[in-house]
């Protein structure tokens, strides 16, 4: 850095310096506790709180912890996961995604068309949903970032129209007749590990490195904290938050194909409600809806969570309709926590 | 804070024949029909401090928006080092060494503090790792923690993030990013308006390091004996233009209120008729 003058030795500043430094060693060893635990806790409760879980079914129920059943967790687990870690990037920008279960529905359908009626394998066919989900973000992002609208309404805007072409394409009509092949990337393994679940660990590894060790990232962390500073900075701010919302709608795209692999079709109503699901998921991992703050460590904690949640109720005989309560009473609990906890750190500010 | 400080051992720099490394002429700025700036003059030398000063509505916002690259003018014309220069927008002013620190807090307060000094100015790795766009966290941590203590700035850690310090601290980084960046001026609006005692010692304490560093520093202050304390010049303004210059140590509090309602002035009148 340029600053040019050498610090000049004042004697009595260094004595100053020499007592504090001696109060000051334990002071600053809380400090650096206290940062790193700051940013972990939303991640220790959750944690915490799917291990309590996940003791209690285990004992509730005698099919939970069953090779089988772990199996189907993993790979439910996977498409709230791969999609929540794409709400996850926006939400940190200070954005959210209300459309990801249409997107994902609309990639997943196109996806099914291309391998019945064109004969593309399951491959090419993702390729092709990984690109119908980042055409799909890029709308949002010209959007949200060029036309300036609000995340919220933008967003809101491309749910009903992506779902209303999802029904357009297929005539409401499931596609079906696809090859067993189609099957690979949602209920396929490899040594004994799902398919879905090697790809969620892929998606979730390369996100959390491209968010904390890449500039995009720290970008990314920066306009969700302050976009005006971002800018002011000299950070492209329209190119770089309309490049998160292609980013995550291709992850989502990602998401919808192996929802549509895992039922071996693609189904026009897939993904209603799923948008509240990965937005839980996020925010039950530490993700702040007022920005600059998650991490995919945390929403992966959350995505858990939450399939265990939906699995564990129906293991036990519990009604979706209770399901929807029980995520419902979790988002509260964790958003309060949240809160708690940063009304205690800027209290100490 | 302020021993050792020896203004009258260190002239304000001019006199040495050196152009002023940032200078304004005849600036004129409208908005609508409102003229904001009516053929504003403005000066700073390398190694100064000068607080600009104003009633409000004199126009010293809109000239430091000018000088900054925020807002182009309309009229008149910026001269860095003597050299005529066109600001379009603050990457201009910023090329050119210009920093500006405004007055609502321009930090990100979920990254920390090495990461707000650095940021939009990222260190990256070196080779094709950094072309991919890793960073060089160690790096920058460095920097910032070296740059932070020339500058006399106390932080808990250089990882901290900016939320967990206190208003002081706050300005106090948002003010060394400046200085650390700034090859020639750094312009501060209102950098102590909101804070205390203390914290305001603090941020005055970093500018009188950056001065000795080589910078100048543009001052826009209310406070008239903080402006007396730190400026090397002062500059006035009244309705749009510049009425009164001053060396710090000549005058009083009592000058320049009078300056700037206009019961004072020490540039010629003749200058308001040249547009």
């Amino acid at each position: 850095m340029p600053v040019s003058r050498s610090p000049r030795p004042d004697p009595s500043a260094t004595a100053a310096t020499a007592v504090e430094s001696v109060t000051g060693a334990r002071d600053r060893f809380r400090e650096s506790l206290r940062e790193h635990l700051s940013s972990a806790v939303s991640e220790f409760t959750a944690a915490t709180a799917l291990i309590v879980l996940f003791v209690a079914l285990s004992l509730a129920s005698p099919h939970f912890l069953t090779a089988d059943n772990l199996f189907n967790i993993g790979s439910q687990t996977a498409v709230i996961a791969i999609i929540a870690v794409a709400q996850t990037m926006i939400i940190i920008t200070k954005g959210i995604d209300l459309s990801v279960g249409a997107v994902a529905a609309l990639a997943g359908v196109v996806g099914a068309i291309v391998v019945r009626d064109l004969g593309f394998t399951v491959w090419e066919a993702t390729a092709v949903a990984v690109g119908v989900g980042a055409s799909a973000g890029l709308v949002n992002g010209l959007l949200i970032a060029g036309a300036r609208l609000p995340p919220f309404i933008a967003t809101l805007g491309m749910m009903s129209a992506g779902r209303g072409l999802v029904f357009i394409i297929t005539g409401a009509v499931g596609v079906y007749s696809l090859p067993e092949s189609f099957q690979l990337l949602g209920n396929g393994e490899i040594a004994g590990v799902p398919f879905a679940v090697a790809v969620t660990a892929a998606v979730a590894l390369g996100s959390a490195f491209l968010l904390s060790q890449t500039r995009f990232g720290q970008y990314v962390y920066a306009m969700g904290s302050n976009m005006e500073a971002a800018r002011r900075s000299g950070i492209a701010v329209r190119r770089h938050l309309t490049a998160v919302y292609v980013l995550a709608g291709a992850l989502v795209g990602l998401g919808g194909m192996v929802a549509a692999s895992r039922v071996n079709s693609g189904q026009p109503n897939y993904g209603i409600g799923l948008e509240l699901d990965v937005i839980a998921a996020a925010v039950i991992g530490g993700a702040s809806l007022f920005g600059g703050q998650g991490r995919i460590a945390g929403t992966l904690i959350g995505a858990f969570l939450i399939a265990v949640v939906r699995n564990g109720s129906v293991l036990l005989d519990i009604s979706i309709h209770y399901q929807q309560v029980i995520v419902g009473l979790i988002i509260w609990a964790a958003v309060y926590f949240d809160q708690f906890r940063r009304r205690r750190l800027e209290a100490r500010g | 804070m302020s021993a050792g400080r020896g203004r009258t051992s260190r002239g304000p720099g001019r006199g040495d024949g050196a152009p002023p490394v940032l200078e304004a002429r005849g600036i004129v700025k409208r908005f609508g029909h409102v003229e904001a700036l009516r053929g504003a003059d403005f000066a700073v030398h390398r190694g100064e401090v000068v607080a600009l000063i104003g009633d409000n509505g004199a126009g010293k916002s809109t000239l430091i928006k000018v000088l900054s690259g925020a807002q182009p003018q309309d009229g008149g014309e910026i001269l860095v080092d003597g050299r005529p220069q066109r600001f379009g927008s603050p990457l201009d002013a910023r090329r050119a060494g210009v920093e500006t620190v405004y007055q609502d807090l321009a930090v990100a307060d979920d990254l920390s503090v090495a990461a707000n000094l650095y940021l939009g100015r990222e260190i990256r790795r070196r080779g094709l790792p950094g072309r991919l766009g890793l960073l060089d966290k160690r790096a920058m941590r460095r920097g910032a923690a070296a740059a932070l203590e020339q500058l006399g700035v106390r932080v808990p850690r250089v990882t901290t993030p900016i939320a967990m310090l206190s208003g002081g601290q706050r300005q106090s980084v948002a003010v060394a990013r400046a200085v650390v960046w700034a090859t020639s001026v750094v312009i501060l609006d209102e950098p102590t308006a909101a804070l205390g005692v203390v914290q305001t010692a603090r941020v005055l304490e970093v500018i009188e390091r950056a001065r000795d560093a080589g910078r100048s520093v543009v001052l826009v202050s209310h406070n008239m004996p903080q402006v007396l304390e730190v400026a090397d010049r002062v500059e006035v303004m009244r309705l749009g233009r510049r009425t009164a210059r001053f060396r710090a140590a000549d005058v009083t509090t009592d000058d320049l209120v009078a300056a700037m309602t206009g019961a004072l002035a020490t540039e010629p009148e003749d200058a308001a008729d040249l547009h």
